[in-house]
């Protein structure tokens, strides 16, 4: 039973997957004129555009050309980067593990500080915390991941206090977490983006658990509250919130994009915005063909998630 | 705030005597915003006894049922006055809305112990049956061991009629029936021999039989386990079925106090008596709404309608008076009925929702459709509206095939059939006024001018006794009743010959109930209007009713004039459902 | 919710409803705007957006020197005779260019949201509206566009298209569109099964005015909601993109481009940054407050609320 829902979501992830690669390869097909001049500019002599057009495979029929690019995403093959002329998975392999470094510290603290923060203030909702909090959530959703970088940076590096690195010390090729210190800040960035939305879910979906015909009755049963929350109306929130806290991991995979820009951050965003520059469209489709990736698989954790927290689904699906 | 109501008392009962396990005195209810909800209520519980809290809604029964417990819901809090309690052997008081919080969950779930009304939605999802009873014991420490625990869990299991065994305890809720919930719940309240019982409305969403079911069970367990009862309700019928005394409240006042068959029997207080008269029976013995839909209306000819319906001599409305047609009778035969309906059958994949229906309605008179929930009542009538095009079969308008969609049919057969949809709070535009619904009907048929047309609406508004001046106004600003009464008046501005009353009263308040219920009556003798009057409360069949069509699992069992069906059921369907009614 | 989610889509739907799809109220009708300014949020919101809106408008014509040079050296101190908060490296007078700034995003913003709001809401109400396999597919094809973050999709655009300001609208609206449309969608659902739908179904009124006329003024709640909060990130990521060099080019002024050019002086000339940071974080924080009124106006059943 269990087997089979699972089953079907990772049928349904290979297609999302797909479909995406086929969007993000028909993308470049849009490319205005030739791809190889835009590349290499108007005084490139004929020679060399055809020698590139060769290199780029653009002269085989475009179906051709997208299996031949599908079929090294499955070994791990990118492509060639046009700007560099260098493997692109050489190019992004060490940079893979630094965004990973980021987003993995992000998400470890804020989901449980999201989770917790929304049950909080659901347990006082209306109080004075519970407003207080609500703003300041709704102040940090609002604003753009540099902009809250930018502030940090302001606070805790520049302006104010001089104790944090602006930017990342670690020269190329070093890994990135032999200097803790540069990780705060933009962790810290992306935690204060994240959270608020955690936040906001956890609160809406345990207010309406709590509001609960079981909820009421497991009080009336004489439950002691810890216990309530704990195990009556936590479980409840877990599912929907699993969904959302997903929602928000697959947005860090493109949030990191800006925050590793404004740090200098060397990982997939820098190289990201790198590409986009130089227009090195391999560069492009392949990190885009990872950000999905890193979207079907949180969707398929909460997935998992949501069916156990529900025997519902559990034993009718 | 207002004064205190007197409560007109039928005995002594709730003076202070042995027998009193929960005692209620002047008890105030406040929201957080400081208004009144209730304004100081007394009553008495005693042992082996339950007393039935009955009000329409709003009248504040749960609320003064939760205080038994020290339990406000959100938005509310105690004002003053107190809840004694004495449990099992004490023979001094606990005033439990003085207690600490610990020692006021120690009382819930052992001594005092709450039926929720919705088990579906009070039951843990995500826990197994048993081990939500188990919890119970487990929190107030019963018995000595593990072992006696879980011997209990499986006899209270047994006591209300469920299997106690590994296998059924490990169900979830989702995997038991709607009556086999509620039997949960019950268990899982007399689990610690409880010595109060707040049961809230606990057979509300219930079918008849398995309503009449768990009341079986409710009572059996409540002498057996000599426990004290208050039983909230709107229903006066469940009432006379399963209480002792009856306490009547009416907006957070109590009115009336008393043994059920002198309260019910004798009303003395006003609003009682109006009560009284507003519930159906299914004797037809009285007229309910009388005077609650106009003053100015003569009541011979309910009376006699009324009469000639339920002596039953006379099957078909030939009878009524200001009716002037020949139909029902042989005349007839030769002219095709005004409505009919042929071998209407319906399947959703392998579920046969309706299986070869036949009905005929001819004009000015009234065929009930008398079915539970899933029976596929609802179904038939949209099918007849042209609501639902996936049946097949026919539905003829005064001879002429209807096509199954209404947006294929003629403009005239659309204005012909009229349906009235079950919920008044769903039926309405809530962004639209009152007036601007009521003109779609003729806007959509090409009626008249834009004058002409308000015209129509407003003499509607008069005929469904709501007045023009509803006109300008929105749904959000009416009572439940009064959206009723508006969605009535859209079905009749395109003065049709048949009207499909889709369960248009069952969201309604008894006394509302029994107002819309006259309106229906004299709206078909003034109009001669042709009605299909669905509904689950076979009570009300006398009293609207000339005919009886009784539906169960899509087919019809039994069909014919109302009394003769109701006095010579043919089937052992409808032989049940009228044992099974709450007697009054 | 969650108790009555029968199988995992309704899950995930039920999810994303309680959080961002309010229900709206059906009891006592009180003006929309009322309801919103009788909020906190919503006051306050209004306010602060007002505010920057009228100052990116009216600012160029006060102080009309944003592009050209007006001092010849890097003037870092504020309150200096070459301008109120100095010039940034190219000499140029920071408050001139701070004043210009915020048009463009402004407009882009409300560009992008109105075309994410038009299509979407029509997709979304289309697809709840006829069902059916219609919306199945509608509903996987939005799956497909959800698993890209719209930062990642609008720069695999530029890559093909070029930092151009449509493409910029265009992009960050039709990537609006799916999240819409899912809104929409379960607010269509939640309306459509009303019996006042069925009542209009049932007199034959034309489809479109069933859509038209009973559905969109029941959904108009959560959809200006929607709209507030696509707004905020509407904002939010064009300010982004010119932030990382791909939004309006030099010498254009451009709030999110000054951050960028200045942020190497931060710690000497730290006007030239956050003149333009302090007025991104306001314009977002006020949309966002406006948006959470919304939702609360929405929810509201009366003033007091």
């Amino acid at each position: 039973m269990f087997g089979k829902v699972i089953g079907k979501r990772l049928l349904f992830s290979a297609f999302i997957l797909i479909a995406v690669s086929l969007l993000v390869f028909g993308a470049t097909l849009l490319l205005p004129g030739d791809a190889a001049r835009a590349i290499l500019g108007q005084q490139a002599t004929p020679e060399r555009i055809a020698a590139l057009n060769e290199q780029l495979g653009l002269n085989d029929p475009a179906w051709l050309r997208y299996f031949h690019w599908l079929g090294g995403l499955f070994v791990g093959d990118f492509g060639t980067s046009s700007a560099t002329g260098g493997s692109v998975s050489a190019l992004l392999g060490d940079r893979v593990w630094a965004s990973f470094v980021l987003m993995g510290l992000a998400a470890i603290v804020s989901v449980p500080l999201g989770i917790g923060l929304g049950v909080y203030q659901a347990l006082h909702r209306g109080g004075r915390r519970d407003q207080a909090m609500t703003g300041a959530s709704l102040v940090f959703a609002a604003m753009p991941e540099f902009v809250i970088g930018i502030g940090l940076i302001a606070i805790f590096a520049t302006s104010v206090f001089q104790i944090l690195p602006a930017v990342t010390l670690a020269p190329p090729g070093e890994p990135v977490w032999n200097r803790p210190e540069q990780l705060i800040l933009p962790t810290l960035t992306l935690i204060l983006v994240v959270t608020p939305y955690i936040v906001r879910m956890m609160r809406a979906t345990m207010i309406e658990v709590l509001d609960s015909g079981f909820v009421e009755m497991a009080r009336l049963k004489g439950v002691p509250e810890k216990r309530v929350i704990l195990r009556h109306a936590v479980p409840h929130a877990l599912g929907p919130v699993a969904q959302v806290v997903a929602i928000q991991l697959a947005w860090l995979a493109g949030g990191v994009v800006v925050v590793e820009f404004l740090f200098r951050y060397p990982g997939l965003g820098q190289a990201l915005i790198d590409g986009v520059t130089y227009r090195d469209v391999q560069v492009v489709q392949a990190i885009s063909m990872l950000v999905a990736a890193v979207y079907v698989v949180v969707n398929l954790a909460a997935d998992v998630v949501g069916i156990l927290t529900n025997p519902k689904l559990r034993s009718a699906a | 705030m207002s004064p205190k109501t007197q409560t007109v008392r039928h005995d002594d009962a709730n003076e202070p005597n042995e027998k009193i396990v929960l005692r209620v005195t002047d008890l105030k209810v406040v929201t957080n915003a400081g208004d009144e909800i209730l304004h100081g209520v007394d009553f008495a519980l005693s042992r082996g006894e339950i007393l039935g809290l009955v009000g329409e809604s709003g009248s504040g029964k749960t609320t003064a049922g939760l205080a038994c417990m020290g339990h406000f819901r959100e938005g509310l809090k105690f004002g003053s006055g107190s809840v004694s309690i004495w449990p099992r052997g004490d023979a001094t008081a606990v005033e439990v809305l003085d207690l600490s919080e610990v020692a006021v969950r120690d009382l819930r779930g052992s001594r005092i112990a709450y039926i929720p009304q919705d088990p579906a939605l009070s039951l843990n999802p995500a826990m197994r049956v048993g081990e939500q009873i188990r919890e119970v014991l487990d929190i107030h420490g019963f018995g000595s061991s593990d072992r006696e625990r879980t011997d209990r869990v499986a006899e209270v299991l047994v006591d209300v009629g469920l299997p106690g065994d590994k296998t059924y305890q490990k169900r979830w809720p989702h995997q038991l029936s709607g009556g086999q919930q509620q039997r949960i719940g019950i268990a899982m309240a007399f689990a610690m021999y409880p010595d109060v019982l707040i049961l809230d409305e606990p057979t509300t969403g219930l079918d008849v039989s398995t309503q009449s079911v768990v009341l079986d069970t409710i009572r059996q367990m409540t002498v057996a386990n000599n426990v004290a009862g208050l039983y909230i309700t709107h229903d006066l019928a469940v009432i006379k079925d399963i209480s002792d005394r009856v306490a009547v409240m009416l907006r957070g006042d109590l009115v009336e106090e008393g043994p059920v068959s002198a309260v019910l029997d004798h009303p003395q207080h006003e609003y009682t008596q109006m009560l009284m008269s507003a519930v159906p029976d299914l004797d037809g013995r009285k007229t309910i709404g009388d005077g609650a839909a106009e003053a100015n209306k003569p009541s011979e000819d309910d009376d006699q309608t009324h009469i000639l319906v339920s002596t039953g001599e006379k099957p078909s409305p030939g009878g009524t008076d200001s009716d002037g047609s020949e139909s029902g009778g042989g005349a007839a035969s030769a002219t095709a009925p005004l409505l009919e309906v042929k071998d209407i059958a319906l399947a959703y994949g392998k579920a046969q929702i309706l299986n070869g229906i036949n009905l005929t309605l001819e004009p000015g008179e009234c065929t009930m459709l008398l079915g539970e929930s899933g029976s596929g009542k609802t179904t038939l009538s949209q099918c007849v509206a042209g609501l639902n095009d996936d049946y097949t079969g026919s539905v003829k308008l005064r001879g002429t095939e209807l096509e199954r969609s209404t947006r294929k049919r003629s403009n005239e057969q659309r204005v012909g059939i009229q349906y009235v949809f079950q919920s008044p709070f769903s039926s309405l535009n809530p962004r639209r006024s009152i007036g601007q619904s009521l003109t779609v009907p003729l806007e959509m048929s090409g009626e008249g001018t834009a004058a002409s047309r308000k015209a129509v609406v407003e003499e509607a508004l008069d005929s469904v006794r709501l007045g023009r001046s509803f006109y300008h106004r929105r749904p959000g600003d009416l009572s439940g009743g009064e959206r009723q009464r508006a969605a009535i008046a859209r079905a009749l501005v395109n003065a049709p010959s048949v009207m499909v009353c889709d369960e248009i009263t069952s969201a309604l308040d008894v006394s509302v109930q029994a107002s819309i219920v006259a309106l229906l009556r004299t709206l078909r003798e003034e109009r001669q209007l042709a009605m299909l009057f669905v509904t689950h409360n076979i009570a009300l069949s006398r009293h609207i009713a000339d005919n009886l069509a009784v539906l169960n699992k899509g087919k019809i069992v039994d069909y014919g004039p109302t009394a003769q069906v109701l006095e010579n059921p043919t089937h052992e369907y409808t032989r049940a459902l009228i044992a099974d009614v709450p007697k009054f | 919710m969650s108790t009555d989610a029968n199988s995992l889509d309704d899950l995930k739907s039920a999810a994303t409803d309680a959080a961002e799809v309010p229900k709206e109220s059906q009891t006592t009708y009180v003006p929309f705007y009322k309801r919103v300014l009788a909020q906190k949020q919503g006051k306050i919101g209004l306010t602060i957006t007002l505010v920057i809106v009228v100052l990116s408008l009216c600012g160029p014509l006060l102080l009309p020197w944003a592009t050209g040079n007006t001092a010849t050296e890097f003037v870092t101190k504020p309150f200096s005779p070459y301008g109120l908060f100095g010039s940034d490296n190219l000499g140029r007078d920071v408050l001139s260019r701070f004043l210009a700034g915020g048009l463009t995003l402004i407009v882009y913003g409300v560009l992008a949201t109105v075309l994410g709001m038009v299509v979407g809401a029509i997709i979304g109400m289309l697809a709840a509206y006829v069902g059916g396999r219609f919306d199945a597919v509608i509903m996987r094809l939005n799956d497909v566009i959800l698993a890209i973050p719209q930062l990642v999709f609008a720069l695999l655009a530029i890559t093909v298209l070029g930092p151009q300001g449509w493409v910029l609208v265009t992009v960050i609206g039709l990537t609006h569109a799916p999240r819409i449309a899912r809104v929409a969608r379960s607010a269509t659902l939640g309306v459509i099964t009303e019996d006042y739908i069925k009542a209009a179904e049932m007199y034959a009124m034309p489809r479109w005015k069933v859509l038209l006329r009973e559905l969109l003024p029941n959904i108009t709640g959560p959809l200006s909601v929607e709209a507030g909060l696509r707004l905020t990130y509407s904002i939010g990521y064009i300010a982004s993109l010119s932030f990382l060099g791909l939004g309006l080019q030099p010498p254009a002024a451009d709030w999110g481009l000054m951050i960028n050019e200045n942020r190497i002086a931060l710690s000497i000339q730290p006007w030239g940054v956050l003149l333009p940071v302090i007025a991104i974080a306001l314009l977002t924080i006020g949309t966002n407050l406006l948006a959470d009124s919304f939702a609360r106006a929405t929810a509201s059943t009366s003033v007091e609320a």
